[in-house]
């Protein structure tokens, strides 16, 4: 027991490390570059290989065949690189490959303020590669959950067959806090489905929404891979049916599992007429926003969501019922809030609380956004 | 084991290439070459690039990958790195080698043990024979109406340059072909081959190019055919599990810190530290916030600093809390120490919007903005100069503890003993000491 004083970064290797986590490659970025640093020098213990990347194409590249090379793989950048990811993002999606990417957001757009935060790559993350599929995205809040999310998102990616971005942001990544990593619940390690031997193919599924069985590239067997359209079999395929099947087996191995997979934190009042949803490193600013407008005698609730993508639309609609008005703050002009929007009845009014000026959004901006001051 | 009489399969039909076409000859020979070394084909992975020879992986009988336009490289070096067992053979033709030009020259540079098959023909015969970076200058493409105007690349002199341990250039015409390629899958390093072809669709007809003006071609650029290079070195696997094995495994455990003292603070106290790069401000802060931990204090530390180092201003904020800290921003810091001239230009906003309710602690010859904050000045540099110019945080924030009893500075003591090397520990513990006996 006891306690450690580390920086978000070095926590995200830790969770790593602690999935048994045996391939990195990445490019430095600020304020990511840590985490290739710590896992350059833990992932050979663990028997793996960890490489720095001629850029981020490369990292994801590398990352991508040694996943499907049997390896747990992990990647790490910020917003420019999530750029230059995208590409390779559609190529797993395409060929149900499961990685972990950690995206220690900054301001943006561009290099923007390079050292400085933000959680502006939101809806850029769902929306990330061409085509549209859906893909796992959690976000967490401390540091002591950038290593919990790390762990958990490694299961996400076998278990969905699936990239699975890690949304922090600079001011989890590099801010040091007291944590005890050891005294973190964990659910046991996911051990990724092999292709089963009767229908030995990439992506063999009986229910479009069933997670088929990997074909690995380990010497044990034949295996096939591939960017383009193709069938179940990975052989390239021009007929609709087919393309279309494989269309909706992406969607529904993913959406169909939101609520199940969701992770989220409530804080419910009896009779509260706002509802404050947020994730991140501003649902910090949100727990002592509650606390203080309860001290002023508000009637008021929280939902903290931590898996973004897919969106758990049922936890939201339920946490919605009842209340008058709904805060979604963020460290951006108002990403989630789009899904917010969607999900509320029209009895409910949203309100974003955004910035984007470097600084967190604080409490009394949410509580001033939401006439509770 | 029985002996495979070839690696290709009909299952889904023919080759699919154009009468004439370079690709077949060159896939044929890879057949052939495959056959000499009668590899398992489940050890073997064919990668292929995007363009018309990326449609070759699914008439063998191997492991096929087929990615990203331009990429290949790298699915081919991640398989490798993962597996260093398997055999990767990588086919792409002269557009992906332009567009991933970097990966090719990183790929020699390491000298991951794949082997590169590169189909040149000079043009993009998929997309409609647009101009590549291998198309001779004067060359009619599709994007070259009038003849090229850019140089072509010498693929082989690029990756020959960039270090490559084994490279190889032919025709689609060399007899030889098959016993060439299967030299290449023998290197253990990385090995390539740049195949010159004819495109029958596009680039031929264009330019009028057959068997003998391709060997032209060849004078006029005055490249030699043949083996290019031949210097074996280490694989990147093989050096990179050696490298480890001699240098890795070193880490030291870092301590983890248990409550040992009590502390005084009621509430989540902020602090702010304003120095100069060179100062050891965010060590030092980092070793004041364990001190609290010490104390049973929740702690966090942000930092502020330009990307060089030893230059500019470094500034350290810190939050002592007994509860768990939720919003990690300072808004109104309880305290604020100003070391350096620097830190508080930097902060400069910041001074200037101190509340009343704040400490300034600041070293004496300081100029500083006007501010409400009451400020104690302290001879930080003379002290410090005394003990070690890169204690001054250490003695600033032993002024600091002395005066507000935050927590007891054994306590800060202790984090400098359990985390700093014995002798640097050693003198920022008696810096410590100098802080708190520091006066006005």
């Amino acid at each position: 027991m006891g306690r450690e004083f580390l920086e978000g970064n070095e926590a995200i290797a830790a969770g790593a490390m602690k999935a048994k986590c045996d391939f990195f490659a990445g490019y430095p970025i600020t304020p990511a570059s840590s985490i290739l640093h710590y896992m350059l020098n833990l992932v050979p213990g663990a028997g793996g290989l960890a490489i720095q990347a001629e850029d981020e194409i490369a990292s994801m590249g590398f990352c991508i065949a040694a996943a499907m090379a049997g390896r747990r793989v992990l990647t790490a950048t910020s917003g420019p690189g999530m750029s230059l990811y995208s590409e390779n993002i559609g190529l797993a999606q395409m060929g149900e490959t499961p990685m972990v990417i950690i995206n220690i957001q900054r301001q943006g757009p561009a290099t923007g303020s390079a050292t400085k935060g933000a959680e502006g790559d939101i809806q850029f993350t769902r929306w990330i590669t061409s085509g549209g599929m859906p893909l796992i995205a959690v976000s967490p809040a401390t540091v002591g959950e950038a290593y919990e999310l790390t762990y958990r998102a490694f299961n996400l990616a076998e278990q969905y067959r699936t990239p699975v971005v890690v949304q922090a942001s600079k001011e989890i990544g590099v801010t040091k806090e007291a944590v005890d990593l050891d005294s973190i619940d964990l659910p046991p390690i996911f051990n990724r489905k092999k292709a089963n031997s009767e229908n030995p193919m990439q992506h063999y599924f009986e229910k479009l929404n069933e997670v088929p069985g990997m074909l690995e590239f380990t010497g044990e067997n034949i295996a096939r891979y591939t960017t383009s359209t193709h069938g179940k079999d990975a052989y390239l395929t021009t007929d609709p049916e087919r393309i279309q099947e494989m269309i909706d087996h992406y969607v529904d191995k993913i959406e169909d599992a939101a609520d199940e997979m969701a992770l989220y934190e409530e804080d419910v009042q009896d009779g509260a007429d706002t509802l404050i949803i947020s994730y991140g490193i501003i649902s910090r600013s949100s727990k002592v926003a509650v606390k203080q407008a309860r001290e002023k005698g508000h009637k008021i609730s929280s939902l903290r969501i931590k898996t973004l993508y897919p969106v758990p639309c049922e936890t939201i609609k339920k946490a919605m019922k009842g209340v008058k008005k709904v805060l979604v703050p963020e460290m951006n002009m108002g990403q989630y809030l789009l899904d917010i929007e969607r999900l509320a009845p029209d009895s409910v009014e949203v309100l974003g609380v955004n910035k984007m000026n470097t600084y967190l959004v604080s409490p009394s901006e949410i509580l001033e956004k939401g006439g509770l001051k | 084991m029985s002996e495979y009489k070839s690696y290709m399969t009909e299952e889904i039909g023919p080759l699919p290439f154009c009468p004439g076409c370079g690709h077949q000859v060159y896939l044929k020979a890879l057949d052939k070459a495959l056959v000499k070394l009668q590899p398992d084909p489940k050890n073997v992975v064919i990668v292929t690039d995007i363009g018309c020879i990326g449609l070759s992986d699914r008439h063998f009988i191997t492991n096929a990958f087929h990615g990203l336009h331009g990429r290949s490289i790298t699915y081919a070096c991640g398989l490798k790195l993962a597996n260093p067992e398997l055999t990767v053979i990588n086919i792409m033709g002269d557009g992906a080698a332009g567009i991933g030009g970097t990966h090719l020259l990183n790929v020699a540079r390491r000298n991951i043990g794949i082997t590169l098959l590169i189909g040149n023909n000079f043009n993009y015969g998929m997309t409609g024979g647009q101009h590549s970076v291998t198309t001779p200058t004067h060359g009619v493409t599709s994007t070259t109406p009038w003849g090229n105007v850019e140089g072509p690349m010498d693929l082989c002199g690029t990756a020959i340059a960039a270090g490559a341990a084994w490279a190889y250039r032919t025709t689609m015409f060399d007899k030889e072909l098959p016993d060439i390629i299967a030299k290449a899958i023998q290197q253990p390093g990385f090995a390539m081959i740049d195949c010159w072809e004819l495109c029958t669709a596009y680039y031929s007809p264009r330019n009028q190019l057959k068997k003998k003006e391709l060997f032209g071609l060849l004078e006029s650029h005055e490249l030699k055919t043949g083996l290019l290079v031949d210097r074996p070195r280490l694989e990147y696997t093989v050096l990179y599990k050696e490298s480890y094995e001699k240098g890795g495994g070193k880490a030291k455990k870092k301590p983890k810190i248990e409550t040992q003292f009590d502390h005084n603070i009621k509430k989540q106290t902020g602090i702010v530290i304003a120095g100069s790069a060179g100062q050891k401000i965010k060590s030092t802060a980092t070793l004041f916030a364990q001190g609290g931990m010490y104390s049973g204090l929740e702690a966090t530390q942000k930092d502020d600093y330009p990307i060089t180092v030893m230059t500019g201003h470094s500034l350290a904020e810190i939050i002592l809390s007994p509860e768990t800290i939720d919003y990690t921003a300072i808004d109104e810091p309880d305290y604020f120490v100003a070391i350096s001239a620097e830190g508080v230009k930097r902060a400069k906003k910041r001074i200037e919007n101190l509340p009343e309710t704040c400490i300034l602690y600041a070293e004496e010859s300081l100029e500083l903005p006007e501010t409400k904050a009451k400020v104690v000045r302290l001879p930080m540099n003379k002290t410090a100069k005394e003990v070690s110019k890169l204690s001054i945080g250490v003695i600033a924030l032993g002024a600091l503890l002395r005066d507000t009893g935050l927590y007891p500075p054994e306590a800060f003591g202790t984090a400098i003993s359990n985390f700093q090397k014995q002798k640097i520990a050693d003198i920022n513990v008696k810096a410590l000491d100098a802080g708190m006996k520091m006066s006005k």
